[in-house]
């Protein structure tokens, strides 16, 4: 039953994560591509860690597998915080089909 | 100093639980990493420390874990709607956000949280303003997108980090 129900858990991580592989790639500039890149990996992989919980339960490899989500939670998000804020000072422009920008009037202030 | 206690009783905690044993040598060398890690980031951590021994907070934090899981589920199937449609029915943009919270740990929390949700990433907080990348920009109305972003956590997290 265990093997089945985080068999199921990985195979949904695993599937979470070829979505964002493909987001990566389909989507059109730098910062849509992040927002495929932290979501749907992000879930994926804490999928794929529950599911390794629930196959070998609280020893020390579901324990550390459990404390891998909120690491990730806090790394994956810093990390798309950082390279998103980086790459507009950097001055890579947003794509063609974008509508807003709200953001340029604080950049040009000195 | 009460603060640098508290960061490294934490990290001293956090080091027990990746290595799960409770060998006196194990022990050792956790305090040592956690004197280090205390030396060198106390001066970042939360001010108020008394925040960790109220347990108001811990059971708002668990109501709150389900809504974000939720959530985030949501989000995710709503981009991988999104990037497997053949016309990518994406509408991109940077809008700028209101905050309801003051302290800079419910910012960062805040800011996290909304990365972490429907096709948002949290670019720069200025002050009381918030600049969010917004997939796909659903309206021009400042009030409306405020609540859309923010406003199914703003109370949560006003409740456990402030």
């Amino acid at each position: 039953m265990n093997d089945m129900v985080s068999t199921i858990l990985i195979a949904i991580g695993v599937l979470f994560n070829l979505f964002g592989c493909i987001g990566l790639i389909r989507l059109p500039d730098v910062y849509n591509r992040l927002q495929s890149a932290t979501k749907t990996v992000t879930l994926g992989t804490w999928s794929i860690l529950i599911g390794v919980l629930v196959r070998y339960g609280f020893i020390d490899v579901g324990v550390k597998a459990l404390i891998a989500i909120p690491i990730l939670f806090f790394v994956a998000t810093v990390a798309a915080h950082a390279l998103v804020r980086g790459s507009y000072i950097f001055g890579i422009p947003l794509g063609k089909r974008s509508v807003k920008d709200d953001y340029k009037e604080q950049k040009t202030k000195p | 100093m009460k603060r640098y206690l508290a960061l490294f009783i934490l990290t001293l905690l956090f080091w027990l639980l990746i290595t799960l044993s409770l060998s006196v040598a194990n022990i050792l060398t956790g305090m040592v990493a956690a004197a280090i890690t205390t030396g060198l980031f106390g001066r970042y951590f939360v001010t108020r420390v008394g925040m960790f021994l109220e347990p108001r907070r811990y059971a708002w934090l668990l109501v709150y874990i389900f809504i974000f899981l939720w959530e985030c589920i949501k989000a995710n199937f709503d981009v991988a709607y999104r990037v497997l449609h053949p016309a990518m029915p994406i509408k991109p943009g940077i809008v700028k956000v209101q905050l309801g919270v003051q302290s800079d740990l419910a910012k960062t929390m805040l800011a996290n949280s909304i990365t972490m949700t429907p096709g948002t990433i949290a670019v720069d907080v200025i002050g009381d303003v918030m600049y969010v990348h917004w997939i796909y920009v659903s309206s021009e109305d400042p009030e409306v997108y405020s609540q859309k972003v923010s406003g199914r956590f703003e109370k949560y997290i006003k409740k456990i980090f402030e």
